[in-house]
C-alpha cells in the first residue's frame, strides 16, 4: 500500500516539504532578514525529528518494494545526522550574523542536503543510494561555495564540485556493473545472487568501483585531496558542517552497502577497506604536522579519523559495525564541540583560524582554554577521555577480526597524530606572550555547546550515555 | 551482430576519456564539466545495454534518474563556475590554486 511506504519516510517527507516552504516563504517575506528565525524553526524541527525517531523506534520496515529501508542503523545514523545538523546550524547563526553572511538559503541548503543524507542511510537499492547521495552533494557543492563574493569560498565550491562529481561518476559506473552482473538493483538481490561466493569478476569491478566512490565521500586516502582545500577555503560554519552530518552519513552508506549487499564475502572487500583505512590514517597523522591553519588541521585530523573508523567496518561483524557507530558518535561530538571553539576565536572582530594566535590564551581565558584541551586530548585519543574508547573500541574490533597488523599500525597512527593536537595545547599554556590576543567575548550558543560537548568528554566515560548498547543494537539489524 | 559486450566496451571507452579529460586537462574548467557528463551518459550507455541485455525495465528506469541529475549537476557546476570566475577573473585549470592542496 502506498500510504504504509509514505509512512515509513514520513520524516524525510516532512523534511522536503519544510525546505520549499522555507524556501518561498523567505523569498517572499524578509528574505536574509528572516534568516534567524529560519535557523531557529530549522533546528528545532530536526531536533525535534531527531527525537521522534529516536523514540519510536520500531521494527525493521521496507518500503517501496524494498528500496528504502529503515531499521535500528538507519535510525542511529540519522539520529546523529539531525542532532548535528541542528546543534552546527544554532552555532552557524552567530558567526555569520556576525560576518554579516547569513543568507536564507543556509537553512534551506542544509535540510536538503540533511534529506539527502537519511535517504542515503536507508538506502536499500542502488537508485536511492544515488539519488540521496546526489541530494546530499548537490546541496553541499551549493553551500561550500555559498559566500559568492569570497574567492576562497568559490575555489573551495569549485574543487568540491569537480572532485565530487568525479566521485559519483565512479560510484555509478560501478553500480551500472554491479546491476548488469546480479540483474537487479536491489541490495537484498545482489546478494542473493552472489549466493556464497566466490563473487564473478563484473561484480568484483562493481564493488570495487563503488568503493572507490564511497571511498571519496568520506575523504578515506587516496581519495582525500579535496578535503583539505574544501575544509580551509569553505566558511567556518560550513567547514563544521562538513565535519560531521556528512561524514557520519557517508559512513554509514558505506556500511550499507558491504554488509547489505555484499555481506556474504567480506573477505573480498576486507582487504581494500583495511588499506584504505591504513593509509588514512598514517596521511592524516603526518600532513597534519605542518600545518598552522587550524581549520586544515581539522581536516587532517578527519582524515585520520575516517581511517579509524574505517578500522571497525573491515573485520566485518556485527562488533565492527558497532564499533565504527560508537566511533563517528564519538568523533561528531568532539568536532562540534572543536569547531564551535573555531568559530569564536577571532581578533577585533575578524575571525583568525591560526593555531599561534593562540599563545598563552590559558592565562586569559583559563576555562575556555580548559574545555579546549580537554577536547583535544580526547581527540588525540588519550586515555581517561571518550575518544580514547572509540579508538578503543575499534581496535578491538581489528583484533577480533584477525587483522592485528592493522590495529597496531593504528596505534603507532594515533602516538603520531597526538603531536599535533599537544602542540596546540603547548601553545595554550607554555606558548611565548605574543600580541596576538584573541577577543575575549564568544557568543552564549558556541559557548554552551562547546562546554556541552567538552564535559561529555570526561563524563561519557562512565557508561558512554548508553551510545555503545544502542550502537550494537543498531549494528545487529545490519548484520546478521 | 552487436552484441552486450560491444555495448560496454564503448562506455568503458568513453568512461576512460572522461576520466583523462578530468586529469589530463590543463586549460579550462569548461572541458572538465563537459568530461563529468560524458562519465555520466557512458555509464548510461552501459545500464541501456544491460537492460536490453537482461529484459528488464530497471536499468531504463536509472538511466532516467542519472539523466535528470546530470542536468542538475551541470546547472550548479556552470553556477559555481561563474561565481569563481566573476572572483578571479579567468577559468584556466591552473588559476584554481588560491589554496594549495
Amino acid at each position: 500500500m502506498i500510504s504504509d511506504d509514505l509512512s515509513v519516510v514520513l520524516p524525510e517527507i516532512i523534511l522536503s516539504v519544510y525546505a520549499m516552504l522555507a524556501l518561498v516563504g523567505a523569498v517572499y517575506t524578509g528574505k536574509d532578514k528572516a534568516a534567524p528565525m529560519l535557523v531557529w524553526t530549522t533546528s528545532a524541527l530536526m531536533l525535534a525529528l531527531a527525537v521522534w525517531i529516536g523514540l519510536t523506534a520500531g521494527p525493521t520496515e521496507t518500503a517501496f518494494g524494498g528500496a528504502l529501508i529503515d531499521d535500528g542503523f538507519a535510525r542511529f545514523a540519522k539520529v546523529v545526522v539531525l542532532a548535528s545538523a541542528a546543534l552546527v546550524m544554532l552555532m552557524s547563526q552567530d558567526y555569520m550574523r556576525r560576518q554579516k553572511t547569513l543568507l536564507f538559503e543556509f537553512p534551506v541548503l542544509i535540510t536538503l542536503a540533511v534529506v539527502g543524507m537519511m535517504l542515503m542511510v536507508s538506502a536499500g537499492d542502488l537508485m536511492t543510494l544515488y539519488m540521496g547521495l546526489e541530494l546530499q552533494s548537490l546541496a553541499l557543492y551549493v553551500v561550500a561555495a555559498i559566500r559568492r563574493d569570497n574567492l576562497k569560498s568559490t575555489e573551495a565550491g569549485l574543487k568540491y564540485f569537480v572532485l565530487g562529481a568525479l566521485s559519483s561518476g565512479l560510484l555509478l559506473y560501478g553500480a551500472s556493473l554491479t546491476y548488469g552482473y546480479s540483474g537487479t538493483t536491489l541490495f537484498a538481490g545482489i546478494l542473493a545472487s552472489i549466493g556464497d561466493g566466490p563473487i564473478g569478476i563484473g561484480l568484483l569491478f562493481g564493488l570495487v568501483f563503488m568503493i572507490t566512490g564511497l571511498a571519496f565521500k568520506v575523504s578515506a586516502v587516496p581519495f582525500h585531496m579535496w578535503t583539505p582545500d574544501v575544509y580551509e577555503g569553505a566558511p567556518t560554519p560550513v567547514t563544521a558542517f562538513f565535519a560531521t552530518a556528512p561524514k557520519m552519513a557517508a559512513m554509514a552508506l558505506f556500511a550499507r552497502v558491504l554488509f547489505d549487499a555484499f555481506g556474504s564475502v567480506p573477505g573480498d572487500w576486507g582487504q581494500v577497506i583495511a588499506v584504505l583505512s591504513l593509509l588514512s590514517m598514517f596521511l592524516g597523522a603526518f600532513a597534519g604536522i605542518g600545518q598552522r591553519n587550524f581549520k586544515r588541521l581539522m581536516a587532517y585530523s578527519s582524515i585520520a579519523h575516517m581511517g579509524f573508523a574505517l578500522m571497525g567496518l573491515v573485520a566485518g561483524t556485527a562488533l565492527g559495525v558497532q564499533a565504527m557507530l560508537v566511533y563517528m558518535a564519538i568523533y561528531v561530538t568532539m568536532s562540534i564541540g572543536t569547531f564551535a571553539f573555531i568559530m569564536g576565536m577571532q581578533k577585533d572582530g575578524q575571525p583568525v583560524v591560526d593555531i599561534r594566535s593562540l599563545n598563552m590564551y590559558a592565562s586569559v581565558e583559563p576555562l575556555k582554554a580548559l574545555a579546549l584541551m580537554m577536547l583535544l586530548f580526547s581527540l588525540a585519543g588519550v586515555p581517561p577521555f571518550v575518544g580514547f574508547f572509540g579508538k578503543f573500541y575499534v581496535i578491538k574490533a581489528a583484533v577480533d577480526g584477525g587483522y592485528v597488523w592493522l590495529a597496531v599500525a593504528g596505534v603507532i597512527a594515533s602516538v603520531i597524530s597526538a603531536f599535533y593536537y599537544l602542540r596546540i595545547v603547548f601553545y595554550m599554556y607554555f606558548g611565548e606572550e605574543g600580541d596576538r590576543r584573541l577577543d575575549g567575548t564568544m557568543p552564549p550558543v558556541m559557548w554552551g555547546i562547546m562546554m556541552v560537548a567538552s564535559f561529555a568528554m570526561i563524563v561519557g566515560v562512565v557508561n558512554l550515555f548508553g551510545v555503545e548498547g544502542l550502537a550494537l543494537a543498531a549494528a545487529q539489524t545490519l548484520v546478521n | 551482430m552487436i552484441g552486450l559486450e560491444h555495448y560496454l566496451t564503448v562506455a568503458a571507452a568513453l568512461f576512460v576519456i572522461a576520466i583523462f579529460g578530468i586529469f589530463v586537462n590543463r586549460k579550462n574548467v569548461i572541458v572538465i564539466l563537459m568530461s563529468i557528463e560524458l562519465m555520466l551518459l557512458s555509464v548510461n550507455i552501459n545500464l541501456v545495454a544491460f537492460s536490453a541485455y537482461l529484459g528488464d525495465l530497471v536499468g531504463q528506469i536509472f538511466t532516467m534518474f542519472v539523466l535528470t541529475v546530470a542536468a542538475a549537476e551541470a546547472a550548479i557546476g556552470l553556477a559555481i563556475l561563474v561565481c569563481f570566475y566573476r572572483n578571479r577573473g579567468s577559468i584556466a585549470v591552473d588559476d584554481v590554486n588560491v589554496m594549495k592542496g
